[in-house]
């Protein structure tokens, strides 16, 4: 399993990519793999406001569900559009074109609170264990 | 059998396309008048042409369609049925005949209450069984399925709460509960507040006492919980509910390892629901339908859905008056022709006869798990109930999964146990033999168990292709659920 | 006991296994203050013919069964074929459970296909379920399912010539339901819900409006009119069919612009079994899938490209999403919507068609006879084959009738007190010419 170095990760296991004050959010590898194949997910629209820690969104595999929590604070400024009709890309790409939503962060502090990648390893190994 | 065999019409395996694939224009299988002045007596943008796509199959052909899909099923006349939960008991045939007595059949709801005693006895007598075997003090048949039985119950313990203007907001349910408890208390506007179990399964009184207060209106516990664990301490966890002024709502799914045992009534419980198709022998139908009475103490008897039986001089009358009744669950009686199924059950054991299928059911389930436990990981160590729930801990190593163990079960021609369930077991395979099988067919399926086991061992791609011998192998569900095709369409 | 395969050698090598002494000490996790020490206070076991011959006296104190009868109000007497009895009497189906292994559940899965496809088409819409446990449950979880697409409406608007039975399943599914506002609106003279009353509820507060059609006077509803209203106001249009067979001779209510339709199947090949089981029937539009209640069946391959059908679309139930589920139920009418869809596939495109016709004829022509003795009929909108009548003394005619071995009908008062000079009367392809005739000497005698 793969967890890139240049991301953050948070504890619902979205991962987070900064560029300047925009955030890029997905579900880790591990997340995609513990669900199994993405068949459904539901995103925010371009223009919401979302708050830390709260509810954005859902994915579904065939017996699971999972809630998509939004690691930051701000407003939805772009969605990945592909995803609802291909919701494969989620396993087959989770860091890649599996990507959700970016954000415009209001307060970059909401960022210390996330792991790196080493840290979200250990954080795995444990809820796995 | 080979591949290429399966694909096409061979041997026991034949070939069945949709009924609507079958159709051909022209074909009836019905006769009925033609009368074109009828089309007259409504307006005509009322008035309905024949529906485009409805199958147009000749009754032979029909009959040919559904008994070669029946031939698809497992079923537990055709096969061992372990799937715990479900209590698959074999569904006495006399109980058939008798639902289809003229007089239950041809009964119109709204009858006149004179001209339907025999139904009115029958439902009122079952009644009076079912308290008696529950220990509870009054029941009400109308809800239709356990999941109504459990909405029933906690709308009664909701209009209990509200009558003493106690707004109280949660509900405790153990982790290991079934799905349709948590659902059923949410659709009576409650929080659920999960409730975790000891090592061995069982909630403690001591878990309870920290998460009870005057916010939780019930806890709601099925007992013997999913795990097959009798819950020793329900007598003091029902005090502590008690003491705090809530409610004990016990889920009767697993009811079928307690008759002549225990009874829930005398367990603290307040309601409970009756399965009539799991212990009570009424078909499960592929699917339903089931009935799910509900038993309660005096403390809910007010509330019991309406209309009730009463008796009135020399005769049985349905009536409506009862004030702080939770008012119906759905319509008529409830599911009728199951009760006259169960009431043919009870009178064909009787007492000693239901105190003794419990007796075999847990002693078939003890028995598969005596077998079992040196080979597979058993969840819960010691004694168990009517069902034993093993995992797939052991065959970690082989890459082989739960899952992989249902499937290649089916090609030794058994129906798979429940899987991943309760969800608190990784892995989860709950065996419930129920007391319908014999010693021999309990070898047969252990010895398949066995060497499903070895295989894994020996020869995992064997079970990852399983299974072979069904007319489909593995479905992609995750294709199904990403385009949902759910239904036939004419082109 | 003939059901207990166990014999006592078997038993007590089975107890050896097990290392326990007794069947007793199989219980001792019960701890003794709990144990039944009495067991069960019920008479002893019956042979197979003692237990028939006790049910066979049950059943024969059920005169109602052998009367001629003209009742209706949500329970239809109708043909079936003997074919559908006989298919629901193999085991294979009735003795298997919910299809959670699809591989050896292709029959009940294919089956519960074609229901689902009968059922979307014959209530014109785009998706059914695989049951509810009827049209009155059916009814509320339409409801509760307009609430969840409807997120910040809380008013329901409910006719009041819905089944009365169905609005009392309404109002218990809906205690303690967030703050829904549930509203009942009248019918106008004409036996249809009253169209200014409706209009003053149907508007941006309003979640759904539900109505009965035919509704519980037999009376046609003109949901065409009802849906454009509420579909003006972003209304969501529920029609409840207690009459199945209407829907042979009646256009569809997805047709007609409902956003979700049920009904009460019972009358497609179900017995009536003193009300039950029946099944209820549940379509709705594709776009609402994903808040619909049930299950779902869907269309699916298997790696050599085989074609079968799996439980699909479960992320909504119970099991998965416990108290975010969209329902509670689990177990359904699974056999009863076997019954449902063997009886339409016999009964087929064109057999619809004519019973539909017959219906509406005979009950017309029942009408016609009554009324021409001096009766007349409470409401003039489009029925189908059910209808209210007025009567001097409703009491001491239906008894009059029973008198001379006739079921007349079932009387309003008691749901609604203004028509308390009226009954319901239904008469359907199973009633003779003679018998319809009959009908109408003891009404008028």
């Amino acid at each position: 399993m793969e967890f890139p170095d240049d991301l953050k990760y948070s504890k619902e296991h979205e991962w987070v990519l900064v560029e300047e004050n925009v955030a890029t959010i997905g579900i880790s590898a591990f997340a995609e793999h513990q669900l199994g194949d993405v068949v459904f997910v539901e995103l925010p629209a371009t223009g919401d406001e979302v708050a830390k820690d709260e509810a954005m969104g859902v994915v579904e595999s065939v017996k699971a569900v999972s809630d998509v929590y939004s690691p930051v604070s701000g407003e939805v400024v772009e969605v990945n559009d592909d995803l609802p009709e291909n919701t494969e890309l989620v396993n087959d790409d989770p860091y890649g074109d599996g990507w959700m939503v970016k954000i415009e962060m209001t307060d970059p502090t909401d960022l210390d609170d996330l792991m790196d990648c080493e840290e979200y390893q250990k954080f795995c190994a444990e809820t796995s264990g | 059998m080979s591949d290429s065999m399966r694909d096409k019409q061979a041997g026991l395996l034949l070939d069945e396309p949709l009924i609507f694939e079958r159709s051909r224009s022209g074909q009836m299988g019905f006769d009925a008048p033609e009368l074109e002045e009828a089309d007259e007596l409504l307006p005509p943008e009322l008035l309905r042409d024949a529906i485009e796509g409805m199958p147009e199959v000749s009754e032979p052909e029909v009959v040919r369609h559904f008994l070669r899909l029946s031939q698809w099923n497992l079923s537990a006349a055709t096969t061992f049925y372990p799937l715990g939960s479900c209590t698959m008991k074999y569904n006495p045939i006399a109980n058939e005949a008798a639902a289809r007595m003229a007089g239950f059949a041809g009964l119109h709801p709204m009858a006149p209450d004179e001209l339907a005693q025999g139904a009115l006895e029958l439902m009122a007598e079952l009644q009076d069984m079912l308290a008696e075997v529950s220990g509870m003090d009054a029941v009400s048949l109308q809800p239709a399925a356990g999941a109504q039985g459990e909405l029933t119950g906690m709308k009664m313990v909701r209009a209990y709460h509200s009558d003493r203007g106690d707004a109280r907001r949660t509900v405790l349910i153990p982790a290991s509960a079934h799905g349709t408890n948590p659902a059923s208390a949410a659709l009576c506007g409650y929080e659920v507040q999960q409730l975790e179990g000891n090592a061995l399964g069982v909630v403690e009184a001591d878990a309870v006492r920290k998460a009870i207060g005057p916010h939780v209106a019930a806890l709601m516990i099925t007992n013997p919980n999913t795990l097959g664990i009798f819950e020793r301490e329900i007598a003091q966890v029902a005090e502590v509910v008690h003491q705090a002024g809530g409610l004990v709502y016990l889920d009767g799914a697993n009811f079928n390892a307690l008759m002549g045992v225990a009874k829930p009534g005398h367990m603290g419980a307040d309601v409970l629901q009756f399965n009539l198709h799991k212990t009570f022998s009424t078909p499960h139908g592929g699917g339903g339908p089931g009935a799910g009475p509900v038993g309660v103490r005096q403390v809910l008897a007010d509330y019991l859905p309406n209309p009730r039986i009463v008796r009135d001089g020399e005769v049985w009358r349905w009536s409506d008056a009862a004030p702080k009744s939770i008012g119906r669950v759905r319509s008529f009686h409830g599911n009728f022709g199951m009760f006259v199924r169960a009431y043919a059950f009870i009178q064909a054991l009787g007492g000693n006869g239901l105190m003794r299928a419990t007796q075999m059911a847990v002693l078939n389930a003890n028995y598969v798990r005596a077998r079992l436990e040196e080979i597979y990981h058993l969840a819960v160590p010691g004694l168990c109930m009517h069902e034993c729930v093993l995992t797939d801990k052991h065959l970690e190593p082989t890459g082989i999964s739960t899952l992989d163990v249902a499937k290649r079960l089916l090609d030794y021609g058994f129906y798979a146990p429940t899987i991943y369930f309760p969800l608190v077991v990784s892995g989860a395979l709950m065996i419930e033999p129920t007391e319908s099988e014999s010693l021999e067919t309990l070898d047969e399926f252990i010895a398949a168990m066995i060497a499903i086991s070895e295989e894994a061992a020996s020869d995992p791609n064997a079970i990852h292709a399983a299974p072979t011998l069904t007319p489909v192998g593995r479905l992609d569900e995750a294709r199904a659920a990403r385009k949902p095709v759910l239904r036939w369409k004419a082109d | 006991m003939r059901f207990l395969p166990q014999t006592d050698d078997s038993v007590r090598r089975m107890l050896e296994v097990v290392g326990v002494g007794s069947l007793e000490e199989l219980f001792t996790d019960v701890p003794a203050e709990l144990r039944a020490t009495a067991g069960v206070d019920l008479a002893d076991g019956l042979s197979e013919s003692d237990t028939l011959r006790r049910l066979g006296d049950l059943a024969d104190r059920n005169s109602a069964a052998r009367t001629l009868s003209f009742l209706g109000a949500g329970a239809y007497q109708h043909f079936v074929p003997a074919a559908v009895d006989n298919l629901l009497q193999r085991a294979e189906f009735y003795s298997a459970y919910t299809p959670y292994q699809p591989e050896v559940s292709q029959g009940t899965l294919q089956a519960i296909f074609e229901f689902q496809s009968m059922i979307a088409m014959i209530l014109g819409l785009d998706v059914a379920n695989a049951s509810m446990y009827d049209g009155a449950s059916a009814t509320a979880e339409a409801a509760l399912m307009a609430l969840r697409v409807q997120r910040n409406r809380q008013r329901l608007v409910v006719a009041r010539s819905l089944h009365p039975e169905y609005r009392q399943v309404l109002n218990t599914y809906l205690q303690g339901v967030r703050d829904v506002d549930l509203v009942e609106v009248g019918f106008g003279p004409d036996g249809r819900v009253d169209g200014a009353a409706l209009e003053k509820f149907v508007d941006d507060g309003a979640a759904a409006v539900i109505i009965g059609t035919p509704n519980f006077f037999g009376v046609i509803e003109d949901v065409a009119a009802v849906s454009r209203l509420a579909a003006a106001h972003g209304v969501l249009t529920i029609t409840a069919t207690a009459e199945a067979m209407a829907l042979a001779a009646v256009r569809a209510p997805g047709d007609l612009g409902a956003d979700i339709a049920v009904a009460e199947g019972q009358s497609l090949g179900v017995p009536l079994s003193y009300g039950g089981p029946g099944v209820g029937l549940f379509a709705a539009r594709d776009r609402h899938v994903r808040s619909m209640p049930g299950r779902l069946v869907g269309e699916a391959y298997d790696e050599d490209g085989r074609r079968g059908y799996v439980l699909t679309l479960a992320t909504r139930e119970q099991h998965i999403r416990r108290e975010r589920a969209t329902s509670n139920i689990c177990t359904n009418q699974g056999l009863i919507a076997l019954a449902v869809t063997v009886y339409l596939s016999l009964v087929g495109k064109e057999g619809l068609r004519r019973l539909g016709r017959l219906n509406l004829q005979r009950a017309h022509r029942a009408r016609d006879l009554i009324c021409r003795g001096g009766r007349q009929q409470v409401f003039e909108a489009p029925f189908f084959n059910e209808f209210a009548v007025r009567g001097s003394n409703v009491e001491k005619t239906l008894k009059r009738a029973r008198d001379a071995g006739v079921v007349a009908g079932v009387p309003l008062g008691r749901w609604y007190p203004e028509l308390d000079d009226a009954m319901l009367v239904a008469v359907t392809e199973v009633h003779s010419e003679a018998e319809v005739e009959r009908l109408a000497e003891v009404l008028n005698g």
